[in-house]
C-alpha cells in the first residue's frame, strides 16, 4: 500500500497517518465508519486538528492524482479555516505540481476564490476566469469560472 | 520509506489536537 516514495514522505511530514483495517480491527472499523459514514475502502480521511472531516477520497488513486487529492484537502481545510495565504498556496502547489489531474481545474478555481478573500483583491477573479480560458476549458470548474471573465 | 500508521484512533486524534496536525484516516481492506 502506497509503495510509492513521494506518496510516503508527503503523509509521513503532513498528517499524523492513523488505519483501520475492516477485518483485522472489525470493531473498530463499525465505530470509525459511522461516526465518519465511511461505506467503502479505500476511504481515505482528512481530518482536521479538531477531528472535523476536511476531505474525502474514495477508491484507489495513482501517486501523483492521490498527492494532488491530499494537497488539494490540506488546502481545503486551510480555506475553511479562513488560513487564506496557506490555502492558496496549497491550491496553486496542486496546479503547479500535479497539473495533469484531475484536481488541478479545482484547485485553480480555488486558488482564486482563495486570493480574493484573502486579499479583498476581485481582479483574482477575472484572471482566474481568464486562465480558465488557456486551460482545463471543458472542466465544470471553467464553467464556474466564466461568469468571472465579465 | 515506510509510513508509520496508527491503529488507535482516538489517541491519533487526541495527538492531532495537542500538535495541530492532521490526522489522515485510513479505511483499508488491503493485506496488512
Amino acid at each position: 500500500m502506497y509503495p510509492d516514495e513521494r506518496v510516503a514522505r508527503f503523509i509521513q511530514d503532513n498528517f499524523i497517518p492513523a488505519r483501520i483495517h475492516v477485518k483485522d480491527q472489525a470493531e473498530d472499523y463499525r465505530r470509525y465508519a459511522q461516526r465518519y459514514n465511511a461505506q467503502w475502502t479505500p476511504t481515505l480521511l482528512v481530518i482536521d486538528s479538531q477531528g472535523t472531516e476536511r476531505h474525502r477520497i474514495e477508491g484507489f488513486l495513482p501517486a501523483d492524482d492521490l498527492l494532488a487529492q491530499l494537497t488539494l484537502g490540506l488546502g481545503h481545510s486551510a480555506f475553511v479555516q479562513e488560513r487564506w495565504d496557506e490555502a492558496e498556496r496549497r491550491f496553486r502547489e496542486v496546479v503547479d505540481r500535479f497539473p495533469k489531474t484531475e484536481s488541478a481545474p479545482e484547485a485553480l478555481y480555488w486558488a482564486g476564490v482563495a486570493r480574493y478573500k484573502g486579499k479583498g483583491d476581485v481582479a483574482a477573479l477575472a484572471e482566474t476566469g481568464r486562465e480558465f480560458t488557456r486551460r482545463y476549458q471543458d472542466s465544470s470548474w471553467a464553467k464556474k469560472a466564466s461568469v468571472w471573465r465579465s | 520509506m515506510a509510513i508509520t500508521w496508527r491503529k488507535d484512533i482516538d489517541k491519533a486524534l487526541d495527538d492531532a489536537r495537542a500538535q495541530k496536525r492532521h490526522v489522515l484516516l485510513d479505511f483499508s481492506a488491503a493485506p496488512m
